[in-house]
């Protein structure tokens, strides 16, 4: 790709996608930070999860304001347009991220009130992996500009929404079996509908990133999609 | 919409620039090589400009899009040492044969220039002048009714109406830009030219062009050559990216400035060395 004429542009582009890149990474350690404090009961790292989010928020909130500064003052088009676009949405979904990583966090006193459930803190963990692995190569594709990588990403969706639906299943017979694990399972519930929700914001992500580097929009139409209520 | 697009490096192909809703394209190019004294300066550039929509041209300058703009109603004719090759049909007529005359051509396919250029005469003159010449009306008020509904088209009435006999050249830029496009529409054209009408316009004279563009547009082929990314991007409908006498790329003014399939085109819209 050669150079933009306007050195002042081209460097204003390069630090919108480092800006993002580096949201990324805060949001992943969120999202790892988070799946441990409920995995290993750790009041004090849920506690810092909830406290870091609002720097999510804030970074979030820059990248958009220069984003739209950018439309505004350079008028970007073609694939520095693509970027621009993709920036400010990649932002979006990663400062979800942010509040889903949150709000698992904050679950984690109510789940260390219960007796720990092994198997379930597992599976919740095991899923867990999965999603955080899922963010980190979605982020990692987007600052390598990496398209095959992306999509490896997008096409392997279901598999978190498989361990979703299985998670489903295993609490269930728990709370049949003893209804005083329903409010710790039902907890353990949201915390497994949330790191889903993660992972479809990763596939979003890879989608974003599709339309970065290709121009086309219309993956987003063709995802696999495996659906629990319909099974 | 259907669109069809050269390929980067197929040129000479002809760019089919055609709507669904629209019979074939009102001005047909195909293999148009331009010549000065030894100098080619187009090769084989062929390029369908559609009736009822905006196409505009950009490139660098000297790529050869307001050559290509003069070939259309053969203003390449007066320069001395020009030589023209190739096809340019409008509607089903070859404009190069014999049999055509180039100022009744003109009359059919009319320009609009950088600087406005109105006559040294009244306003009523400048857009009287052409239909009068060519018989448009048999009497006076005919005449001024083909005054008064070119200027209106032209989005001028208001601001002369009650000073036709004031010169041309006392109104402002932008009115006398909209002057010379009432007076080339006076002669009921099928194609309008414009060659960076607005380089020479402050901001809300171009706006005001823009707009009466995009309302001529119901009516007639426009093709517009522009300096300006953003004025292709808002007025035009197909977008043509000259360079170094070639067309590089033609497609779908959305397509072009989103997602343009030549890094050449890529290079040359977002600011980048070529």
């Amino acid at each position: 790709m050669n150079e933009h004429i306007v050195k002042a542009y081209e460097d204003e582009l390069n630090m919108l996608t480092a800006e993002c890149a580096r949201m990324g990474g805060l949001t992943e350690a969120a999202v790892a930070d988070a799946l441990e404090a409920v995995v290993r009961r750790d009041q004090q790292t849920a506690d810092l999860v909830v406290g870091r989010d609002e720097r999510l928020d804030v970074l979030q909130a820059d990248i958009e304001r220069k984003a739209i500064r950018m439309i505004a003052l350079r008028q970007p088009l073609a694939n520095d347009l693509r970027r621009t676009v993709a920036a400010m949405k990649i932002a979006n979904n990663l400062e979800r991220v942010g509040d889903l990583a949150k709000n698992i966090a904050k679950r984690t006193i109510v789940i260390i009130e219960s007796d720990p459930m092994v198997p379930l803190t597992r599976s919740i963990e095991r899923m867990g992996r999965l999603v955080v692995t899922r963010l980190k190569e979605v982020l990692d594709a987007y600052t390598s500009s990496d398209l095959e990588r992306a999509m490896t990403v997008w096409s392997r969706d279901d598999e978190v929404d498989e361990h979703y639906n299985s998670l489903f299943r295993e609490l269930l017979t728990y709370m049949m079996a003893d209804p005083r694990t329903i409010t710790a399972c039902a907890h353990l519930l949201f915390v497994a509908k949330n790191l889903e929700r993660i992972g479809d914001h990763a596939t979003n992500i890879a989608e974003i990133i599709h339309y970065e580097i290709t121009g086309d929009e219309a993956i987003a139409a063709e995802r696999p999609k495996t659906d629990p209520l319909q099974r | 919409m259907t669109r069809q697009r050269d390929d980067a490096h197929a040129q000479g192909v002809s760019t089919t620039i055609s709507r669904a809703s629209q019979a074939g394209p009102k001005v047909s190019a195909t293999d148009i090589s331009v010549f000065y004294g030894d100098k080619q300066a187009l090769f084989d550039v062929s390029l369908d400009m559609p009736d009822r929509a905006v196409t505009a041209l950009i490139g660098p300058s000297g790529c050869g899009k307001s050559t290509f703009l003069r070939c259309i109603n053969r203003m390449n004719d007066t320069i001395p040492g020009a030589r023209v090759e190739g096809r340019i049909i409008l509607d089903e007529e070859d404009i190069n044969d014999r049999g055509v005359d180039p100022v009744l051509l003109r009359a059919r396919v009319g320009m609009v220039f950088q600087k406005p250029n109105p006559f040294p005469k009244s306003i009523f003159e400048n857009v009287a002048y052409g239909p009068r010449i060519h018989g448009f009306a048999s009497t006076k008020s005919e005449l001024a009714d083909i005054v008064e509904s070119s200027l209106k088209r032209a989005g001028l009435w208001a601001e002369v109406a009650d000073r036709l006999q004031a010169p041309g050249t006392s109104l402002s830029g932008g009115q006398q830009q909209r002057l010379v496009i009432a007076r080339a529409i006076a002669v009921s054209p099928e194609v309008i030219l414009m060659d960076e009408p607005c380089s020479a316009l402050d901001p809300i004279a171009t706006a005001k062009i823009e707009e009466l563009i995009d309302d001529l547009r119901s009516q007639y082929c426009i093709v517009i050559v522009t300096h300006s990314m953003a004025q292709a991007a808002r007025v035009s409908q197909r977008t043509a990216f000259f360079h170094m006498g070639t067309v590089v790329e033609a497609g779908a003014t959305d397509e072009i400035f989103t997602n343009p399939r030549d890094t050449r085109t890529q290079d040359y819209i977002t600011g980048r060395f070529g």
